[in-house]
């Protein structure tokens, strides 16, 4: 492959002063003309460039890896692609996380998009610093560098003379960039598609400080707050008892309707909060999720709606139908339960701001902070931390303003600790959503498919024409906002964590009524859509097809062994074909899910170990949620706020998980969400085939059919 | 506020706090050992798991005075290099991802192995149902103690 871009444009190279060769890059944008390298590592700044490759005199080579870490292997799995093209050895590389500064284009790790972005941009790269290196050691050598190989971080000239890139680097960092570099071809990879471990894994294991609420900083103090309930106010509040306690320094309302507590210490601090005495008022908008729920429920007959997709003539074809069937499917609001809490540290003086901690959308919260403090975003510094899990929850960096106004108001450094009740009492949830599902049958097919969504969000245009689009004739999908003042916000595979719970379940329900095995219905449909002349698509049928008779082979669909009773879902998202099948077997009569099995079909499989981490803990992770995280609010406060009454799957709850990946060198797509949202549903059609029960809201434990 | 000494990984630490200070709150704030994790602060989810005398504890619900002449390990003590037969095991298996709960779990099975070095899988998924991983970690988690159960017998 050979691909010509100027990357002049989003590289420079430089010598170090200590020794050694610094390339910085720019990973979606040019490099500023006036942007130049530092001569010393350690005043590495991110203004001009958003990542760092530094090959040291030893040959060593660090690379400064630019996205959040939360748990999804890219901080494993982007310098893989770097190191690849480069031709050295893994065991010579060493990640560092970079940390935040104004014009940090695009660090945040979102949609399993970090792979999908960095794919072809970070292999250059690294091409392109190999490609130095081996012109410095042709000079060297006096040979053309076309008569030079390199493996493993030596390079071999004239078949011969063999120099290693850390005798080179100093020579190499003098040198033009070339422009017109070759990438390697994926049968000559020797990294990725390696099984490479988590890179901190050593780190991890020994307890090291690497988690936010790990920041130590000289005089920092602890701040603990609490918040309105949803749809009230704070009308007044005491704090005389809090700031009696020994160690407690200051309390204060701030933005509005929240109560701040400063302490010399987080036992301290937590311990005020819970003495502060607030009077709340309920507005018009006292948050209530059943009065909910009895609202989704007429929206769901409601005749106005927004139209989403509307493909042929849906009406036509129910007003023509032989048999209908339709199917309502729930799900409650969701917590995002990281088991690290939210936090994060400010420090806000006269003359610049510092920030620190773990979160997903770096350069939004920074701006946040600017906007809520009306300072300059020159000088607000941020230093990322490790994440302790995110799912979602820390893109929407509510904490980082919240901790910078509570470091300007008491004008100490501190660090916003959430205690978990405040975690989470004060979420941004996953929306309640409810579909109704329609479909029409004639001459034993569907000739039509009716999805609409009710929740707190509303269904998103990227939804429309994803499956079954194109293998039914007429679909369309129909969406109500239920507005509500509960804060809701991206959650694990957003919509599509639910979406595909209705969609599957009601597919399997649809194939149970034509008499069809579920996967021989499936694959019928996809052979319709293969064959479909409808240009807007989105999916790929034939990748869909691919996974699906993997998986089948796989799971041994259809001759499974007495007293197993198997459920099938797949679904595609974020660019990635996921399809699952799950494994009940009824103990006492209780179905218990025994084992899933799952095939995956997301490109090129750059590090099969990592991919395999999360694909296993995405299926855990949907079905813990939608077998058991019952969540409610009452009076504007969840009706349960830590894990003693809020349900987490736990290890003996957990299935055995099998995961197989489709061969394909197609440039890679993401897996940190892709393989959940299937899962439910996987689960709820193994449930069926075990028992003859429908389970149509989460979570399934409810279901007093089913689990008594 | 009053003294107390601990015994935590062979060091003696005078910290000044209240009586019913939790040792993870002491051990995070005060002695400044991170590797002991805050995650529910009930005893629900096992991120805080430290030993006492050896045994698994959960150290959000034990307060510091009741720790007199008790020997506290962390997970920075359960090893000198971070080369004990679990922590190999959680390496080689590659079970963390986010990592944060994964000292808790990596005390709750070096633990639990000591009473039980030959344990079956179903005893290792009771054993380890305490300690929550947001990320499903568990089927690493599962294979690690077995590895790890292995490697203490070779020992």
């Amino acid at each position: 492959m050979k691909k010509k871009i100027d990357r002049r444009g989003f590289l420079k190279v430089s010598a170090l002063s200590a020794g050694g060769m610094l390339i910085g890059f720019n990973l979606f944008s040019s490099c500023k003309n006036s942007a130049k390298l530092p001569d010393d590592i350690s005043k590495l700044n991110y203004k001009d460039f958003n990542a760092y490759i530094q090959i040291a005199p030893s040959g060593a080579v660090t690379i400064y890896a630019p996205n959040p870490e939360i748990g999804q292997g890219v901080k494993t799995s982007l310098p893989m692609l770097i190191a690849e093209e480069l031709c050295v050895s893994w065991d010579s590389v060493l990640v560092k996380q970079a940390n935040l500064d104004e014009a940090y284009y695009r660090q945040m790790s979102v949609g399993s998009t970090s792979i999908l972005m960095g794919w072809l941009p970070l292999r250059e790269v690294g091409a392109t610093a190999r490609q130095m290196l081996v012109n410095a050691a042709a000079q060297q050598a006096g040979v053309a560098p076309s008569k030079c190989t390199i493996k493993e971080g030596i390079i071999t000239c004239d078949g011969n003379i063999s120099i290693g890139i850390g005798e080179v680097v100093e020579e190499a960092a003098k040198l033009e960039i070339p422009t017109d570099v070759k990438l390697k071809d994926a049968k000559d990879f020797t990294i990725i598609g390696r099984n490479i471990k988590n890179v901190d894994a050593n780190n991890i294991v020994t307890g090291k400080p690497l988690f936010g609420l790990d920041y130590e900083y000289d005089g920092k103090k602890i701040a603990c707050m609490m918040r309105a309930p949803f749809g009230y106010k704070l009308k007044s509040f005491d704090a005389t008892e809090a700031l009696a306690l020994q160690g407690v320094v200051d309390a204060f309302s701030f933005m509005q309707n929240s109560i701040a507590v400063v302490a010399e210490d987080t036992f301290t601090a937590m311990k005020a909060i819970k003495l502060i005495k607030p009077v709340w008022e309920a507005t018009k908008r006292a948050a209530d999720s059943e009065k909910e729920n009895v609202k989704i429920k007429s929206l769901l007959q409601d005749s106005k709606y927004d139209l989403i997709q509307s493909t042929g003539n849906v009406d036509k074809a129910f007003a023509s139908a032989e048999a209908t069937i339709e199917q309502v499917y729930e799900t409650p609001y969701l917590p995002h339960s990281c088991m690290e809490p939210m936090n994060f540290f400010a420090h806000v003086t006269d003359d610049w701001i510092k920030l620190a901690g773990p979160i997903q959308t770096p350069q939004n919260a920074l701006n946040r902070v600017a906007n809520a403090l009306k300072r300059d975003k020159k000088d607000i510094t941020l230093e990322l931390t490790r994440i302790g899990g995110g799912f979602g929850r820390r893109l929407f960096g509510n904490y980082a303003p919240e901790a910078a106004i509570i470091s300007h108001k008491s004008k100490y450094p501190i660090q916003l600790v959430y205690s978990r009740e405040e975690d989470m009492m004060g979420g941004i949830y996953r929306p309640a959503i409810s579909y109704k599902v329609s479909g029409a049958i004639k001459s034993n097919q569907v000739s039509a498919y009716k999805l609409r969504q009710v929740g707190s969000t509303s269904l998103k245009g990227r939804f429309a024409n994803r499956f079954p689009t194109g293998a039914i004739p007429n679909v369309r999908l129909e969406s109500i906002r239920n507005k509500s003042s509960i804060t809701t916000g991206a959650w694990r595979a957003p919509i599509s964590n639910v979406y595909a719970f209705a969609e599957q379940c009601f597919l399997d329900e649809v194939a149970f009524k034509l008499k069809k095995d579920p996967i021989a219905f499936h694959l019928e449909l996809i052979e319709k859509a293969k064959k479909s002349d409808n240009e807007h698509l989105v999916y790929e049928p034939e990748r869909m097809e691919g996974v699906i008779k993997l998986l089948a082979k796989k799971a041994n669909w259809g001759n499974q062994s007495e007293g197993v009773y198997q459920g099938f879902s797949q679904y595609f998202s974020h660019e990635t074909y996921a399809a699952e099948v799950a494994e009940v077997e009824l103990r006492n009569g209780i179905p218990v899910i025994t084992r899933v099995i799952c095939a995956i079909d997301c490109g090129l499989v750059v590090n099969p170990l990592g991919a395999k981490n999360q694909v296993v803990g995405g299926i855990i992770d949907g079905i813990g949620h939608a077998m058991y995280s019952d969540f409610c609010i009452k009076d504007g406060r969840p009706t349960v706020t830590n894990f003693d009454r809020y349900r987490l799957i736990r290890m003996n709850e957990t299935p055995q998980v099998e995961c197989h990946f489709v061969q394909s060198n197609l440039a890679p797509s993401g897996l940190g969400e892709p393989s959940l949202p299937p899962a439910g549903a996987a689960v709820a059609n193994a449930i069926f085939a075990a028992t003859g029960v429908r389970i149509t809201k989460q979570p399934f434990i409810k279901n007093k059919e089913v689990f008594g | 506020m009053s003294m107390y000494t601990l015994l935590v990984n062979n060091n003696h630490y005078e910290v000044d706090v209240e009586p019913d200070t939790p040792l993870l709150w002491v051990l995070r704030d005060h002695i400044k050992l991170k590797g002991t994790k805050y995650g529910c602060g009930i005893a629900m989810c096992g991120a805080c798991t430290v030993h006492i005398d050896g045994e698994a504890a959960r150290s959000c619900s034990l307060p510091v005075s009741s720790l007199a002449r008790k020997r506290i390990t962390t997970i920075e003590g359960l090893s000198p290099d971070g080369d004990h037969p679990v922590q190999q095991a959680w390496v080689e298996e590659d079970v963390a991802q986010c990592g944060y709960c994964q000292g808790g779990q990596i005390m709750s099975a070096a633990s639990f192995l000591k009473t039980n070095p030959m344990p079956s899988v179903d005893e290792i998924r009771m054993a380890m149902s305490g300690n929550i991983c947001r990320c499903a970690s568990y089927n690493r988690i599962e294979k690690a103690v077995v590895l790890a159960a292995q490697k203490l017998k070779q020992q």
